[in-house]
């Protein structure tokens, strides 16, 4: 099978493209690096079947980023047939850029110019026959987005394909090194070395793994570089090799691009005017995030009801919503929620009455396990896809990029960048893209950082236990404010320890911030709904797999002694996992929920959680035995209700998640270190919370000496520093 | 007059004279498009003072105050 690779800038509609050509689902985002790893897909429309390689988006070919070393490595070792560079035309000379690297290599090369309806309406032109004739590779107009010329792409790259390229460097004809170049090249060629053209560009600068590859000619380029007057440059070679590229591109552009000579403000710059405001940035992302929550969480939408008064009585509207008389209008998110849950009830019923005739055990099973379990996971579905919808709309506009401009600064206080925000952000939906997504931090210390932290931000699946609580807690009146202060006091948790370890293992090193923004795109209807369905199939298929076979051995442990073969027992206390829960209870004493009357069940949930989180409800459910997960929380009181959430929320993260991290974190005694921080965060922070709350005077007492810790700690490490 | 590109108000454009980074960060504002005789102007500056946005080869660039400090900038009339 022919192997294609797809080579660009970040955010160039690499991963567009790639959909539009295997018709895969992968994940697009307005957000330079949204692609980490390489993936792979098949195009099917030529006479032969071809695999097509989706490169994470780099600037250049410099081994400096992960990035650069996966995209390296795959041109370089991988042999494929062909490399479809695709080049962003709004920003035309940044992309090629690129383009003079991959140029060197002798792979076969085609052009993709995609955005070209964008450059159009801005009414400037692009001479196509000009860039073919300055860089001597095909270029072939597409969009990305609308499909547009995608196969006559794949047409001219298949035809390209077949016949071998002559590499060639743009080096040579710089004034200052085209010469030394030259004789560089000579020298590799005598040398048989593959490749000679990117070699010889890499020896020249320098580039330490190709000096150490081609040992033979160092002393002969040594006494080239000696001849070159590079004192306008301070002797980097590596500056020097950049500019006469960036000087090519820039001589070529007159004859390339031809610009409107009216240049009006884009819409990108309208926008940020509004939204990179200086005094009305930060507040304005503030207000964004909260309307997102209250959409989706509300139970009193608009406060309509607080404040206005608004209720509800007509038998119609009230069945409508799916709310009791005299409630408030609930928001989207809530009555969507009513309503599937009401949906689901009606077809569990449904089932139970079919299976009547059926033995007790089995109906048991069915019923009082799987169904019942499944249904406290499904009946979340609708929040989460709204909050999920909401951040994908955000992320696809390019708001999140700006976020990290605007938060920088923030963010640098705690010893992380502005970068670290969407990693963070999408461990919001699920921890396990956010782990991955640290790659594209460049500091080791930060990416520690980042994913020591990132279970603390709530994932979508630990939502349904808020969601659960929230219905109960002050009567299930303040749901929104319940689920908010969660995620806050997860984010709040999150930047103390982020100073903490700041002084601990990051002492005062920041990575650089030197980002691209890209331009703001209209979320397209498309894009965002197979991002949600990608979210939404993940959450489907654990409840359907993972889940399902966790709450039929939950069940069976429930059900049943350790003499199983008695058949069942009727008193859960005598139960296998009750027994077992019984032995662990003690140990969970301290953070005040494990001492209630449903004790080892809150424990047995909370280890159960260790598979899948989503798992916590379905055994909360299963456990309850009939009287409803609801009657198990309404027995907690607030402070108990809120240190088992808390301890939810911050322990060690589930299964996937830990596999996740250990991958990036690549040493089983550091991942043994991120465990055991995590286990000490949720014991003490849930342990606090409840005594302080539970008893002022504890509360008092813990401020006192929790300030008292903070001052003293930031006093020896001022004195570290001087 | 030569200036840093961090002392750019906003609205300022010049043109870089030099970048006088450590070599990992130099190379990656080269990377970037940040070279020599290349037009920059300062367009936006974070709510707290930090980083910077930044306008070059019609695209838009953030960066902090500490990496543009490095960037020696003539200032266009």
């Amino acid at each position: 099978m022919l192997k294609f690779c797809l080579a660009g800038n970040p955010n160039s509609g690499k991963t567009t493209l790639f959909n539009a050509l295997t018709g895969s689902t992968a994940h697009v985002g307005n957000w330079p690096g949204v692609t980490v790893d390489k993936r792979e897909g098949v195009y099917k429309k030529l006479e032969e079947k071809v695999s097509i390689v989706d490169l994470p988006g780099i600037y250049s070919l410099s081994p400096y980023t992960l990035e650069e070393v996966v995209s390296r490595n795959f041109i370089m070792d991988e042999n494929p047939d062909l490399i479809i560079n695709i080049v962003d035309a709004t920003k035309l000379e940044r992309n090629l850029y690129l383009t003079t690297q991959l140029l060197e290599t002798n792979v076969p090369m085609v052009i993709a110019l995609n955005m070209m309806d964008t450059v159009e309406r801005a009414g400037d032109k692009i001479d196509v026959k000009a860039l073919e004739k300055a860089f001597g590779v095909p270029v072939v107009e597409i969009s990305a987005l609308r499909g547009k010329n995608i196969n006559e792409l794949m047409k001219v790259a298949y035809e390209v394909s077949k016949q071998p390229r002559k590499s060639f460097s743009v080096v040579e004809h710089s004034p200052l090194i085209g010469k030394a170049y030259a004789e560089v090249e000579k020298l590799c060629c005598e040398h048989d070395v593959d490749c000679a053209c990117f070699h010889a560009v890499k020896v020249l600068e320098g580039d330490m793994l190709e000096v150490k590859d081609h040992p033979h000619i160092e002393e002969h380029v040594k006494e080239i570089r000696e001849q070159i007057d590079s004192s306008a440059f301070d002797g980097d070679f590596e500056a020097m090799v950049a500019d006469a590229r960036y000087q090519y591109i820039t001589s070529k552009m007159p004859s390339i691009l031809i610009k409107n000579a009216k240049q009006k403000a884009t819409a990108t710059q309208k926008a940020d005017k509004f939204f990179m405001h200086k005094v009305w940035g930060i507040p304005m992302f503030l207000v964004i995030m909260f309307a997102i929550f209250h959409v989706t969480f509300a139970e009193d939408f608009l406060y309509l009801q607080g404040i206005f008064g608004l209720e509800i009585n007509s038998d119609f509207w009230c069945t409508f919503f799916q709310i009791e008389a005299g409630s408030a209008i609930p928001s989207p998110g809530v009555w969507l929620q009513s309503w599937f849950g009401y949906l689901m009830g009606c077809l569990i019923e449904a089932i139970a009455g079919l299976m009547e005739s059926c033995p007790a055990w089995l109906t048991g099973l069915v019923c009082d396990g799987l169904l019942s379990g499944i249904d406290a996971i499904l009946s979340f579905l609708p929040h989460i896809l709204m909050l999920f919808l909401f951040l994908s709309i955000l992320e696809d506009t390019g708001y999140m990029a700006r976020v990290a401009f605007i938060m920088d600064r923030a963010f640098r206080k705690f010893g992380l960048s502005g970068k670290a925000f969407y990693p963070l952000l999408m461990c919001f939906g699920c921890g396990v893209p956010g782990v991955m997504a640290t790659k594209t931090l460049e500091s080791e210390k930060e990416r520690k950082m980042t994913i020591l932290i990132s279970p603390f931000f709530s994932c979508g699946a630990k939502l349904p236990i808020w969601l659960a609580f929230a219905g109960v807690l002050f009567g299930g009146q303040h749901g929104d404010l319940v689920v908010y202060s969660i995620y806050l006091i997860g984010i709040i948790v999150a930047i103390i320890s982020a100073i903490v370890l700041k002084l601990v293992i990051n002492k005062a090193e920041t990575a650089p911030f030197i980002m691209e923004l890209p331009d703001y795109h209209l979320p397209q209807f498309k894009s965002t709904m197979l991002h949600l369905w990608d979210k939404l199939k993940h959450y489907l298929v654990k409840a359907g797999t993972i889940i399902a076979s966790a709450i039929v051995v939950i069940w069976f442990l429930s059900n049943f002694g350790f003499a199983f073969w008695n058949g069942m027992v009727d008193d859960i206390n005598v139960s296998m996992l009750g027994q077992i829960g019984q032995a662990l209870q003690y140990l969970f004493y301290p953070m005040g929920w494990a001492m209630g009357d449903y004790g080892w069940q809150l424990v047995v949930s909370s280890l159960t959680g260790l598979l899948a989180k989503e798992e916590v409800v379905a055994t909360m459910e299963v456990l309850a035995g009939g009287l409803g997960l609801e009657f198990m929380i309404a027995t907690m009181t607030a402070p108990a209700a809120f240190s088992f959430m808390l301890f939810n929320l911050l322990c060690v993260p589930c299964m996937a998640m830990v596999g996740a991290v250990a991958g990036e974190l690549n040493s089983k005694k550091e991942l043994f270190k991120a465990i055991g921080f995590w286990m000490l965060v949720a014991y003490v922070v849930s342990a606090a919370t409840y005594w302080c709350f539970t008893y002022w005077y504890v509360g008092v007492i813990v401020a006192v000496a929790l300030v008292a810790a903070f001052v003293a700690l930031v006093i020896r490490y001022k004195k570290r520093k001087v | 007059m030569q200036k840093s590109l961090k002392d750019f108000a906003v609205g300022q454009s010049g043109k870089v004279v030099k970048v006088v980074s450590e070599s990992k960060i130099r190379r990656r504002l080269y990377d970037m498009g940040v070279t020599h005789g290349v037009e920059i102007k300062l367009t936006k500056v974070a709510p707290m003072g930090d980083p910077l946005n930044v306008e070059l080869r019609g695209y838009q660039l953030s960066l902090r105050k500490a990496e543009a400090e490095n960037v020696v900038m003539e200032v266009a009339e």
